[in-house]
């Protein structure tokens, strides 16, 4: 089976949620929409399920419109945010619950529910009701309910959002490989990019109801295609500033005017907007380096064994990514330097006109 | 073993709420078992009488035992029976209680209305509503030939008792209902319109588990109240005709305030007052039960 979203659009009132979106998703592929809350995922998911209708464009099936097609009718499963399970019902009667709807035999429900329950190590509590489970199990009958019904569209709208991290870590393994073997059109919402990244695939990203760029998920993390595309995809956000290029000389936030030779090379005059990621935003004076700026530190935020260190510079505040844990005080003088080759140049309509090309930082060794 | 500090005077603190307990509670309940073990022939005088009262009204074959035994018998059904209607009804409201716009103000402004009205005026409404002569009810069912008088027809009283009380408390149980449903998160609607899980089933399955809680609190509610129920009949059928709507508390007004038989009334308080007691123990106890069975 393919999937087409063909131009849907989705308006409430004023309001457009969903604004002229197009994708393709061929059987057998992972496919991740990363956007953050509001980019309206949960909404194209819904378009997808044939939950709700689009006011224009149209949905394909195998290259046929199923916009008229009513939901129960469609070969569509679902995993929410929320652990949705019938409460009255027990584990197995969850799982096998969408089953016993289209009415198949006992024998085929039985085998299906046990091997669905031992994928997902439900097996001891097939006779619980969800509120005896624990979140986690809450949620893998859910996966089970979806997993059963071999669906061939399965839509996850952000799965593992309530979980704890380690249930969380151990799952987002597993997804994948359990939908990978029954050849279905898997669609994973997320809001973080490291969980994009982490699931592989294809990703689209979303920004205000419209799709920013879609391609294979390492390559629109290297290459966002313009700057909302970056920005969905950079966590802690993209440091930014704006630089306006004349001649060979071009202008820097802090008002300095520097060589733009290094910085944007065979570019026309103009303005643009340079962004750059966290690991690429170093501390610590180097003398001769195109690009140095001094801040202060803004706040220091300690993540395992990284620290993030906020810095105002005076017109925005920027993040650093620092290996190891430092305890920098709010209002240590700080001086940052980026390399030119790490940085992402996008012009005034937001375009991507160039970016640094992979070697080994954190993101290559992620993608 | 650890050395506790200790203070008597802690119990100081305590104090405030033994007066209150013991004038609001123990007091007034200590008069009632002290009339229900005495007798008197007037002139304030008293006598031991022991269990004498009691016995009288566990016998259903005595006078006032049977007396009592025929009330308990009528609040009971009373109460099952508006249990019966409220509850299907409520839930059924608070179904098609709208989900959005001005509509759902609008709605539970007006579901709400009877539950705003003082009780004595429910009452003196619904007396004047079946009046044969000017009441809407009353003369309108007569006037298209159904035969109806609450003041001499049994039936026709009990079914005005009903049907005001369930006028009266559908609201509540719909309100309450109401604030259930929209506790279930759109996501459990979503998953059963994807699995074409039919209406009944998403009621089955989804509602009425979810629902669940608020309605053993509401069953409890009316219950309570229903089993206590006083004013209204007292307006409108004062518990006649004859003996047909006289529930317990009315009857007990009847022996204590009419009869003055403050033995009887005494003996009466005490065992409805341990009625009550147990049911509410039976109820709270089932709760807890369920809770502790699911899990929750």
């Amino acid at each position: 089976m393919s999937l087409e979203l063909r131009n849907i659009s989705l308006k409430q009132g004023q309001d457009v949620i969903i604004d002229d979106v197009s994708l393709n998703f061929e059987r057998g592929t992972m496919n991740v929409l990363l956007g953050p809350t509001l980019a309206g995922k949960t909404t194209l998911m819904r378009l997808m399920a044939g939950l709700d209708k689009p006011t224009s464009g149209d949905v394909l099936v195998d290259g046929k419109s199923v916009v008229q097609v009513p939901v129960r009718r469609r070969s569509v499963a679902m995993v929410y945010q929320q652990f949705v399970n019938y409460p009255s019902l027990t584990v197995y009667e969850n799982i096998a619950s969408p089953l016993r709807v289209v009415g198949l035999p006992k024998a085929e429900i039985e085998k299906r529910v046990q091997e669905a329950s031992r994928v997902l190590r439900l097996d001891p509590f097939l006779q619980r009701l969800p509120a005896q489970l624990s979140g986690g199990q809450q949620q893998r009958t859910a996966i089970a309910r979806a997993l059963v019904k071999h669906a061939e569209l399965v839509l996850l709208d952000e799965p593992l959002a309530n979980l704890d991290y380690k249930l969380r870590e151990e799952l987002r393994e597993e997804l994948p490989k359990l939908f990978a073997a029954t050849g279905t059109i898997l669609v994973y919402a997320t809001t973080e990019p490291t969980e994009a990244l982490l699931l592989g695939g294809t990703t689209a990203t979303l920004w205000q109801g419209r799709v920013t760029q879609k391609g294979p998920t390492p390559a629109v993390y290297r290459f966002p295609a313009n700057i909302d595309a970056a920005r969905v995809f950079s966590d802690p956000p993209l440091n930014e500033f704006t630089t306006t290029l004349s001649g060979h000389k071009t202008t820097l936030p802090d008002g300095r005017s520097v060589d733009a030779t290094a910085l944007l090379p065979n570019l026309a005059d103009g303005t643009y907007r340079i962004g750059f990621r966290v690991e690429d935003a170093k501390l610590g004076p180097i003398s001769g380096a195109p690009l140095t700026f001094a801040g202060k530190v803004a706040v220091t935020e300690i993540s395992g064994s990284e620290s993030f260190v906020h810095l105002d510079i005076g017109t925005a505040t920027w993040v650093s990514l620092v290996l190891g844990v430092h305890d920098w005080k709010p209002g240590a003088p700080a001086e940052i330097r980026i390399d030119p080759a790490r940085i992402f140049v996008f012009d005034a309509s937001g375009k991507l006109v160039r970016a640094p090309e992979a070697r080994a930082t954190r993101a290559a060794v992620l993608v | 073993m650890m050395d506790k500090p200790w203070n008597n005077r802690a119990w100081l603190f305590v104090v405030p709420v033994l007066v209150v307990v013991l004038f609001s509670s123990l007091i007034p309940m200590m008069t009632v078992v002290n009339y229900s073990v005495q007798d008197t022939m007037g002139q304030n005088n008293f006598f031991w009488n022991g269990v004498a009262w009691f016995q009288g009204l566990l016998d259903p074959t005595s006078d006032i035992g049977g007396r009592f035994a025929s009330a308990l018998v009528r609040n009971l059904i009373f109460s099952i029976v508006i249990l019966c209607l409220e509850l299907p009804l409520g839930i059924a409201v608070a179904l098609c209680i709208p989900k959005q716009g001005w509509k759902v103000g609008a709605s539970l402004v007006l579901i709400a209305l009877p539950l705003l009205i003082p009780w004595t005026v429910v009452g003196t409404i619904w007396q004047i509503f079946a009046r044969q002569d000017i009441g809407l009810l009353g003369a309108a069912l007569n006037a298209i030939g159904i035969h109806y008088n609450d003041t001499q027809d049994p039936t026709s009283a009990w079914a005005t008792i009903v049907i005001m009380d369930v006028w009266h408390w559908t609201g509540m149980i719909a309100l309450l209902s109401y604030a259930g449903l929209k506790a279930i998160p759109d996501a459990f609607y979503q998953a059963a319109r994807i699995d074409g899980a039919s209406r009944w089933s998403v009621f089955r399955n989804i509602e009425l588990p979810k629902l669940q809680k608020v309605l053993v609190i509401a069953v409890l509610l009316r219950f309570m109240e229903s089993f206590m129920i006083y004013t209204e009949p007292s307006v409108v059928t004062g518990g006649g005709p004859g003996e047909a709507t006289s529930f317990l508390s009315l009857d007990l007004v009847k022996i204590a305030l009419g009869q003055v038989d403050l033995g009887n009334a005494a003996a009466m308080s005490i065992v409805y007052y341990l009625i009550t007691l147990t049911i509410c123990y039976v109820f709270f106890t089932i709760m807890t039960q369920l809770d502790q069975r699911k899990g929750v």
